[in-house]
């Protein structure tokens, strides 16, 4: 699968969240979402990565431009070497927080987006992969 | 131990190749091309700085910490600082000091009296003690840019959140930007005053100029509301775009408060709900008689 264009960036303060939603909505033109699309990936890069910074210790964030035979897509990688998530299935549930937030991220973040995966382990760290197609 | 004092001899009886190599190094980096200086400007500075530089040699030794280099590090100190304001690199400020180092250079190896042992010697005293300057202009460079940013971030907070009173007892609150978390206190604050201060019954916040809505944002926005109502004001959020609110419906996030969809339609439930109404006074009266007022304001 050719990769048009990528770009990363690393996230270490909420500042670099901001920067993260610029990236995302730089390369979700590049890619040519319209603006729904737009919107609902740059909201889950958001959420994703404010999380990576709130309970990861900050992280690495990577974009990529993808294309396939007829379509274009984004995806985008969030990787950070913090505690990781000890139960991924209640982590993804609504209202589910250990935090002082609603509990609404990572749900939100799968919801928002047409993939998604998470590997988390325990003391090794999360590393949330989303894309979004056109 | 090298004695650095001769370089300070060097500089004095060969200022003038060593100023026009170095400017014309500096020229060649493109110092000039940035139009942010002129020539004379530059020629002086160099200039100037050649001179502290060879007061500090003659007394400091190769210590560029040394109390004899203070002139050249303050001049340093303040040509980084203006710099830094006038938009140069981090690169084309450092050129001043490194683009230094082979003029010097090339004085110490051209110089019969050095022996080949002394020139190197010499030549790397003064390679440290340019890379010191070097460092110590950009440090001063990076604290500087630091400084700007700041500066407009506490514009940014306090110039973006002005509490507009549309109405006795009716305040706008149009919010442009991201609501990190910073600025969502100064919002928050200037809003519950003005509530006091002006005995207000409805707030409407906007937020048609808020990029994205996400739970943080979101949580802001409740806790906003939720104060507001404590102090005694009701608030209707306007300004929802459509793809907005598509995605708050996927993220989960429901602002239990009421909605419109334009400030315009916020301000006439708000004028509604204080027992007010806007009439068409003019189309009225154009009605009655019978013939339209083409081009009036109504
Ligand atoms: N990168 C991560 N590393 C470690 N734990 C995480 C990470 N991301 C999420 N979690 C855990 O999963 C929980 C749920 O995350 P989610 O984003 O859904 O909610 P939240 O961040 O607590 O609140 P909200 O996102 O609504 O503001 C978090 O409270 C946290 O315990
Ligand atoms: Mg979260």
């Amino acid at each position: 699968m050719p990769t048009l264009r990528t770009d990363r960036l690393e996230i270490r303060s909420s500042d670099d969240v901001v920067r993260v939603r610029q990236m995302a909505r730089a390369m979700a033109l590049e890619t040519g979402l319209g603006l729904v699309d737009q919107t609902k990936i740059i909201t889950a890069a958001s959420e994703l990565a404010r999380n990576m910074l709130d309970y990861g210790g900050g992280g690495l964030v990577l974009a990529e431009v993808l294309e396939q035979p007829g379509r274009r897509g984004l995806r985008l990688t969030f990787e950070d070497k913090g505690p990781g998530i000890a139960d991924v299935e209640a982590a993804l549930k609504d209202g589910f927080t250990t935090g002082k937030g609603m509990g609404l991220g990572l749900g939100g973040a799968k919801r928002l987006s047409n993939e998604f995966s998470i590997d988390s382990r325990p003391g090794a760290g999360t590393k949330v992969v989303i894309a979004r197609w056109k | 131990m090298v004695d650095v004092g001769t370089i300070a001899e060097l500089v004095a009886s060969g200022e003038a190749a060593i100023l026009s190599e170095w400017i014309d190094l500096q020229k060649k980096v493109g110092t000039l091309q940035t139009g942010r200086i002129t020539e004379n400007e530059l020629v002086a500075q160099s200039r100037e700085f050649l001179h502290r530089l060879r007061d500090g040699l003659a007394r400091g030794g190769s210590d560029s910490s040394d109390a004899a280099y203070g002139p050249a590090r303050q001049m340093l100190a303040d040509l980084s600082r203006s710099r830094a304001l006038q938009g140069f690199s981090p690169t084309e400020t450092a050129t001043f000091i490194f683009s230094l180092k082979q003029p010097l250079f090339n004085v110490l190896n051209r110089n019969a009296a050095l022996s080949p042992v002394q020139a190197a010697d010499l030549t790397w005293a003064v390679t440290l003690l340019l890379d010191e300057l070097g460092l110590f202009t950009l440090e001063i460079f990076q604290k500087s840019r630091e400084e700007v940013i700041v500066r407009q971030q506490r514009e940014i907070a306090e110039l973006s959140t002005p509490v507009v009173k549309l109405w006795d007892g009716i305040l706008a609150l149009p919010l442009i930007g991201t609501l990190d978390s910073q600025r969502t206190q100064v919002v928050m604050e200037n809003l519950l005053q003005t509530v006091v201060d002006v005995e207000a019954e409805i707030a409407i916040i906007d937020i048609t100029g808020v990029p994205t809505v996400d739970t943080l944002t979101a949580q802001h926005l409740l806790k906003t509301v939720a104060a507001a109502r404590l102090m005694g004001a009701d608030c209707i959020i306007s300004g929802i775009r459509p793809q907005i609110a598509q995605t708050m419906v996927h993220l989960g996030v429901e602002l239990n408060v009421v909605s419109k969809a334009t400030l315009a339609d916020a301000f006439a439930m708000a004028l509604e709900r204080t027992g007010r109404a806007v009439t068409k006074r003019k189309a009225a009266a154009a009605a009655a008689k019978g013939k339209p007022i083409a081009g009036k304001v109504e």
